[in-house]
């Protein structure tokens, strides 16, 4: 049965490496890159032969009386109808090929759950549709969305190599590193995968869940959001790049950096223009999947900001719905999510798209002052 | 309305046979009669109903994946379509298929003249479509039908829910009191109407296999009414039971919903084992093959049913010790499991057997059910359950235990039974047609699924990656395939209803049980005296 399974293992990666796009008429499953996930791939495969021999058997035995015991080729009927022995024997056999596969299942399971002495740590936390990274020792973090153009989805345009599997912003680990990632989410149920890691792990509001992988081989691997989440559940990719470790801590260093920068933004000063074009990408990446680029809505669910009241009066009852979000409802607390700049761009944005033409706008020092008195 | 007054005709017609009262004329007959079959025959004409709409919605999400990209529906349409897919296939399609098998076939295999509590019965049933209005009418409101899966996890059922969420709360409250009160009556049938002579262990296997089912229900369908009624208080009188930020937690949803739902998905199968024991033995010519083990059998898995729920939730963070205990708890299900089907098959060994259209389903039963059965072994394996989990493996895995399992079981069924029921023969080069293009059509439309989740298909999504391309349209010609092919199944037995070469008391010359005693169509009351058992 091992050598089977090796045998398999060998094959199956022999085809992955061959054609780095994956085929198309792809039917197992793929060993991964990872001692983890190379062990779940064995296990898999131990299974699943062990299945075909039982199936061989019992079929095969009941394809032979289908054949030769049909009562138009003149059978006669036995009329037996017990037999304690070999009715313990074949409850038996199955128990204890049963103990056999429990053992190696074991094992694995227990090195899976071995999240101690990483290297880096990694916060991941789902949300209605995307995937936040922060690196916990290292002061920063951002979002991670889909990038495919809708143009792609609605079939405007052909579709690109890695249609719906791709993101604006990867997550970055370095090779040969045991990486820890600590997962939670901001909403509904999210769970993580990448399948070559031989990771998934639900993501779950209050619970921070854990699980580790270590990769050896740089690259891109690709996976998506497994749990349903919401309409967009199929439009939350997961893209890690594994990368050696002095390229890592050269881009480890360049996002620090970013992060610092981004935080002096706030203390600019700015003007209704500037914010309104930072607003428009913020708002296509944060809010846009509900409230629609045109801010039209999806009414129950989704109301529509052109036009409303909320983004055309009361300036406070605006960023007290952005930044604090409102309970019963899909609406999230985006204080936490957007940075003082993105969080007044967006709000001034609302407040003068689509004809909201309020000719208000809010600065990310006002934000920055209303969330400290708010959390006194 | 027409085809209930096409199928009854037959039973109708031949009432005079008895000295009792017949049936009453028009409408007042369905809606106030306490009699098991016109009972049984409402529950199976009402699943059906539920099957057509259900795999109709099953025909949308396919056309959707067909191709990637978007093209028919939006995803939050195509949310709505798997949701109530689920929930009318589950609660609508398959449980009161099995609860009208069991109207119509308990009081004729142990011998008594009807169910125990009649009235409770119709009350049971007319309840039914009360409930699935409630739940088919939320598409039609603002907002939406509900959008979150059949297992509806909180909190996207809860905070995230559509407005119609309580509507289908009320749904499911209406069901789970239908399915309690059918339950109560066949336990309370099962326990007290047995003709003198009929010991427990001289039960038809259905009955058991319902007997056992029964007390599952019960066991669990009050577990589900706990989970939603704790849904619709956090939705609408502001508790937090599923709600984190109140100091909630959404893992206990989970907990609760597996624990009805693993024994459901037992509820589901169990009597279609009971069944599927008949017919391979009646067209084997050849008594069963260990009887008593197979009732062992069957109880066995109903008890480990109830300790196995959380291997549903693997990846939800489950301590390692616990994630142990029910991995192992489940592999076990396999040993009762592997035991039925090594009866059957040794039931076939050296009989003489033919292949009539029950015998077709049961066959193909025993096959593809083996398969969901290894795929399920599969998927025990808890480390290996981290890549499978939320895939299409698992999709083509329950499609692989409830659609060749429940649903071909239940057809066996109707054909085994049809004779008995109507008093005519069906046609049976049609039976074979509808059997052949719905094995072809079934495996086309699920095998493809396993390789698809393998190579990494997340299920419950609206467009995918486009390496799963070609698999995703196999799938879907295998499934319009399979779809359309029911209609010819409701085709088949209006015809037979209306007419045909009559059927003799015992068609099936290897059939064994108190049915068979009884003429064809069987009258509208049987069993007024009982019968003497051996």
């Amino acid at each position: 049965m091992r050598a089977y399974a090796k045998r398999a293992t060998a094959l199956a990666a022999g085809l992955s490496s061959s054609s780095v796009v994956m085929a198309d008429w792809t039917m197992n499953m793929t060993p991964g890159v990872t001692g983890i996930s190379n062990q779940i791939f064995s296990l898999h495969m131990t299974i699943l032969w062990i299945c075909v021999v039982i199936g061989v058997v019992v079929f095969g035995v009941m394809f032979w009386s289908i054949f030769a015991h049909r009562k138009s080729r003149g059978h006669k009927a036995a009329n037996f109808h017990e037999h304690t022995v070999i009715e313990v024997i074949w409850t038996i056999i199955p128990f204890a090929i049963l103990v056999a596969m429990a053992i190696p299942a074991t094992a694995t399971l227990i090195e899976m759950y071995d999240t101690t002495e990483s290297d880096v740590d990694i916060k991941v936390t789902g949300y209605q549709w995307r995937w936040q990274y922060e690196y916990i020792n290292e002061d920063f973090g951002y979002f991670s969305s889909l990038s495919t153009p809708r143009a792609q989805i609605e079939n405007r345009q052909a579709k690109g190599e890695n249609y719906l599997l791709e993101v604006d912003n990867p997550l970055v680990i370095p090779v040969g590193k045991k990486v820890r990632f600590l997962l939670t989410a901001n909403d509904v149920i999210h769970s993580w995968w990448v399948p070559d890691f031989g990771v998934k792990k639900d993501a779950i509001p209050g619970f921070i869940n854990e699980t580790w992988t270590r990769v050896d081989k740089p690259g891109t691997y690709r996976g998506q959001c497994t749990e349903l989440c919401g309409k967009d559940h199929g439009f939350m990719p997961v893209v890690v790049e594994a990368v050696p470790e002095e390229e890592y801590n050269a881009w480890v260093a360049s996002q620090r950096e970013a992060a610092e920068k981004e935080r002096q933004l706030t203390q600019k000063d700015w003007t209704l223009d500037e914010l309104m074009v930072r607003g428009e990408k913020a708002y296509q990446t944060a809010c846009a999947s509900c409230h629609q680029p045109d801010g039209t809505g999806m009414p129950p669910a989704f109301p529509a900001l052109k036009g409303s009241p909320i983004a055309t009066s009361d300036m406070a009852a605006h960023i007290d719905i952005v930044v604090n979000g409102k309970s019963g409802t899909a609406m999230q607390a985006f204080g936490g999510q957007l940075s003082e700049v993105d969080l007044a761009a967006v709000i001034t944005y609302e407040r003068n798209a689509w004809g909201n033409n309020t000719g208000e706008m809010v600065t990310p020092k006002e934000i920055f002052d209303y969330k400290n008195q708010g959390s006194q | 309305m027409a085809v209930t007054g096409v199928f009854m005709s037959a039973v109708a017609d031949t009432h005079s046979q008895e000295h009792h009262h017949g049936p009453a004329k028009g409408i007042s007959r369905w809606l106030l009669t306490t009699n098991h079959k016109d009972i049984g025959s409402m529950y199976l004409i009402f699943s059906f109903a539920m099957f057509l709409l259900g795999g109709s919605m099953a025909m949308v999400i396919r056309a959707e994946l067909f191709q990637p990209g978007l093209q028919i529906v939006q995803p939050e349409f195509f949310n709505q379509m798997t949701t109530m897919h689920g929930l009318i296939m589950v609660f609508g399609a398959v449980m009161p298929a099995f609860v009208g098998l069991a109207n119509w076939m308990l009081p004729l295999m142990i011998g008594a003249p009807d169910m125990a509590l009649p009235r409770m019965n119709n009350w049971s049933f007319w309840l039914l479509p009360c409930a699935f209005l409630i739940l088919v009418s939320t598409l039609f409101m603002e907002g939406g039908a509900p959008n979150f899966g059949w297992t509806f996890y909180a909190p996207l059922s809860t905070t995230y829910g559509p407005p119609s969420t309580t509507f289908f709360i009320f749904a499911i409250h209406i069901m789970g009191v239908s399915s309690i009160m059918g339950a109560i009556n066949i336990i309370a049938t099962i326990m007290n109407l047995r003709a003198p002579g009929m010991t427990l262990m001289k039960m038809p296997l259905f009955v058991w296999t319902w007997l056992i089912t029964a007390f599952l229900l019960i066991a669990v369908m009050p577990v589900l009414a706990g989970a939603v009624t704790m849904m619709l208080m956090d939705i609408n009188f502001g508790t937090s039971f599923f709600d984190a930020s109140g100091g909630g937690d959404p893992v206990l949803f989970q907990h609760v919903f597996w624990f009805f739902g693993h024994p459901e998905v037992y509820i589901m199968i169990l009597p279609a084992f009971g069944a599927i024991s008949h017919i391979v033995s009646a067209f084997s010519r050849k008594p069963l093959f260990g009887y008593a083990s197979m009732v062992y059998a069957v109880g066995a898995i109903a008890l480990l049913s109830f300790i196995v729920w959380a291997h549903h939730m693997f990846t939800v963070g489950v301590p390692l010790a616990g994630q142990l205990f029910f991995m192992y708890a489940t592999m076990l299900i396999a040993v009762p499991t592997g035991v039925k089907v090594f009866n059957w098959v040794t039931t076939m060994f050296r009989g003489s057997l033919t292949f009539e259209a029950p015998m077709l389903f049961a066959v193909a039963f025993i096959i593809l059910f083996s398969i969901g059965g290894f795929s399920g072994l599969m998927l025990a394996i808890a480390p290996a359950d981290f890549q499978y989990h939320d895939t299409y493996f698992v999709v083509a895995h329950f499609h692989y235990v409830l659609v060749p399992g429940a649903i071909f079981g239940i057809f066996a069924s109707a054909y085994f039974w049809l004779p008995k029921w109507t008093g005519h023969m069906y046609d049976e080069t049609l039976a074979k047609t509808h059997f052949w293009l719905s094995f072809i059509g079934m495996n086309l439309a699920f095998f493809p699924m396993h390789f698809l989740g393998l190579a990494g298909m997340p299920r419950r999504i609206p467009d995918y990656a486009l390496q799963f391309a070609d698999f995703n349209m196999v799938s879907s010609i295998g499934a319009f395939m399979f779809g359309a092919t029911q209609l010819l199944f409701l085709f088949i037995v209006v015809k037979c209803a209306r007419g045909g070469e009559k059927a003799p008391a015992k068609p099936w010359d290897g059939a064994e049980g108190l049915e068979w005693t009884l003429p064809s169509p069987a009258p509208y009351h049987t069993f007024t005296t009982p019968p003497d058992i051996k």
